[in-house]
């Protein structure tokens, strides 16, 4: 496990010079030799591709912006005939309002971030630079909630959160998220730490109190692309998370985004207001577009890095 | 004496992470098996009564038929994720500009909630409102309105074709670093020896890809092994409590019905077969660099 490949995981997404030179005359070669007619035949499969995995998320844009009238109309239509924002003007007033539920979906992430970053960043230093003993037992015993998925763990974490008092609170679902994240965020960061150069580790001496210098002004800088990349994890994972959140935070105003989504979907007496479903639907996915268009090279370097999860 | 100083030091910086595992994974997972043993409810209980959550699930039709239809959804979406994975790598690997754009695009419902991607599909797959019907019928491919829903058959490939859209681009990332890190070389002396390009996809990429392709292939069988959302959201285990998942039969009976008991022994079930894929996953990943 430690001998994962630490140089540019995502070599084919991240460019740097060699590789773009590499890729040109690689497009060269394939000018050269592929048929201009093959080369068409390409391009039309990626388009057509493209076009199948855009679909769903286009329309329930376009959807987004109907009249609510024409959201719901038998048989639907494709494009909109007027826009209209009236879709997300009723998201934003669903019960508690939307703000709440951003907040709380927010809060959340932001508290799993937190709780990854202080345990794992330790943790991963701690097993990668220091001469543990029965290292590696202690490091499987992190990555057990590997082999025993969250979705089993839920009936008795109910039990102890209602005991401890963080049932409905922004801390107990964080504490399951970090469950589900902390052993890729272990993983992540011990591979890491270990792939710093030895030269500078060995510039610090490491004991007691120094240990932390080093860890704070060596090892952190140096795997900066790692903390990224843990954090957008961390985001990404309890940001989208379903089922614990649908059993914890069981209180109307403490619902997090895809809960509260399910509660539209509900809707009134039968009638599905689909229109709102939609647009919350598009509010809630705007944020992993953005950091996967945004920040695709650490988003996809986690992936290739540690593809546990 | 300096070693074991450090290695002390090293235990202390660990030691956070390890108090959280023992509170919030190995405890839990300890109350889960006494929980098992006993008759505890949201409502109250909670007296020991030795094997008889046991000897119920042995009995629970709906348990055992939400275990087989687990396995059925795992049974086809796996092939499906992993073949079309690898066909979309070889693809999106492919030098022109395009086919990078491709890749980018066919990743990225992986990274959007499957809560959100679930509420897209159930609206899509809609019988009144829903744009497939549509596009199937403009397409002349079916003449009436289908209704998704009311078929467990018709609900579960529905279910199926919106998780293949959501996670398709995961076993696709995985493999297309597969084959990246094959060398070039082996390819130009196959080219040289007159191989076509199947013939290389056949004999050295899919060989040598093999362990990614048995890492994505446990992963995707373990998610779907787990799958909840995509029921809950599109089929609420209808109808007739056909297509209630295992993960879905133990919410029902935790949170819903309120034997906690009871559905410490479907979680306890349920996590002997998950641990069995799991054990095997992390052994094909200690053996070393993804290739």
């Amino acid at each position: 496990m430690n001998t994962a490949p630490q140089s540019s995981p995502g070599a084919g997404l991240a460019s740097s010079a060699p590789a773009v030179r590499e890729a040109r005359s690689q497009r060269a070669a394939f000018r050269r030799t592929a048929a201009t007619p093959r080369l068409y035949l390409f391009a039309a499969l990626c388009v057509a591709i493209m076009a199948v995995m855009l679909f769903p998320i286009v329309m329930s844009l376009l959807a987004s912006l109907k009249t609510s009238a024409e959201a719901s109309a038998v048989p639907p239509h494709y494009f909109p005939s007027a826009l209209s924002f009236e879709n997300y003007v009723r998201v934003f007033h669903y019960q508690a309002g939307l703000p709440t539920y951003l907040f709380n979906s927010l809060a959340v992430a932001f508290l799993t971030i937190a709780l990854c970053l202080l345990l794992a960043v330790p943790a991963g230093y701690g097993l990668a630079c220091f001469p543990v003993p029965a290292k590696e037992a202690i490091f499987l015993v992190l990555l057990l909630s590997l082999m025993a998925p969250y979705q089993a763990l839920l009936t008795p974490l109910h039990r102890l959160f209602t005991t401890l008092g963080l049932a409905n609170t922004y801390l107990g679902l964080a504490i399951v998220h970090t469950v589900l994240q902390l052993p890729f965020s272990v993983y992540l960061m011990r591979n890491s730490f270990e792939a710093v150069p030895k030269e500078l580790a060995e510039a610090a001496v490491m004991d007691g109190a120094k240990s932390f210098q080093a860890l704070w002004w060596i090892f952190l800088p140096a795997s900066l692309p790692s903390i990224v990349t843990l954090t957008l994890f961390a985001f990404i994972a309890s940001w989208n998370e379903f089922i614990a959140a649908l059993i914890f935070m069981n209180r109307e105003t403490g619902f997090t985004m895809p809960v509260m989504l399910v509660g539209v979907r509900q809707g009134h007496f039968g009638a599905v207001d689909w229109g709102a479903v939609q647009a919350g639907v598009i509010i809630s996915i705007l944020p992993c577009l953005l950091i996967y268009l945004l920040l695709q090279k650490y988003y996809v370097s986690g992936f290739l890095n540690g593809a546990i999860k | 004496m300096i070693a074991m100083r450090r290695g002390a030091v090293g235990l202390l910086y660990a030691a956070p992470a390890l108090v959280f595992v023992a509170v919030f994974v190995i405890y839990p997972m300890l109350d889960l098996i006494r929980m098992s043993l006993t008759n505890a409810s949201l409502l109250g209980g909670g007296e020991f009564i030795g094997l008889k959550n046991y000897v119920k699930a042995a009995g629970d039709a709906t348990f055992w038929g939400s275990l087989a239809f687990t396995a059925r959804y795992t049974l086809f979406i796996t092939p499906i994720l992993i073949g079309a994975g690898f066909l979309l790598a070889l693809l999106a690997v492919a030098p022109p500009r395009i086919a990078r754009l491709t890749r980018t695009i066919v990743f990225m419902p992986v990274i959007i909630g499957l809560g959100s991607s679930s509420l897209l599909w159930v609206w899509l797959f809609d019988e009144q409102v829903g744009l497939i019907n549509k596009l199937l019928q403009d397409l002349g491919l079916i003449a009436q309105p289908m209704v998704w829903f009311a078929d467990a058959t018709l609900g579960l490939w529905a279910v199926i074709a919106s998780i293949v859209w959501k996670v398709v681009g995961y076993g696709m990332i995985l493999l297309v670093a597969g084959i990246q890190s094959v060398g070039a070389d082996i390819y130009e002396a196959a080219m040289l020896d007159g191989a076509g390009y199947w013939q290389r996809v056949v004999r050295i990429t899919l060989p040598l890809t093999l362990r990614t392709i048995a890492l994505t292939t446990l992963v995707s069988a373990i998610g779907s092994m787990l799958a909840f959302d995509q029921f809950y959201i599109m089929t609420a285990g209808g109808p007739k409590s056909e297509t209630f998942t295992s993960v879905y039969w133990i919410y029902q009976n935790s949170f819903i019905y309120f034997k906690q008991g009871y559905g410490a022994t479907l979680s306890l079930l349920l996590m002997a077969i998950i641990f069995i894929a799991s054990t095997a996953q992390l052994l094909l990943m200690r053996r070393g660099a993804p290739t």
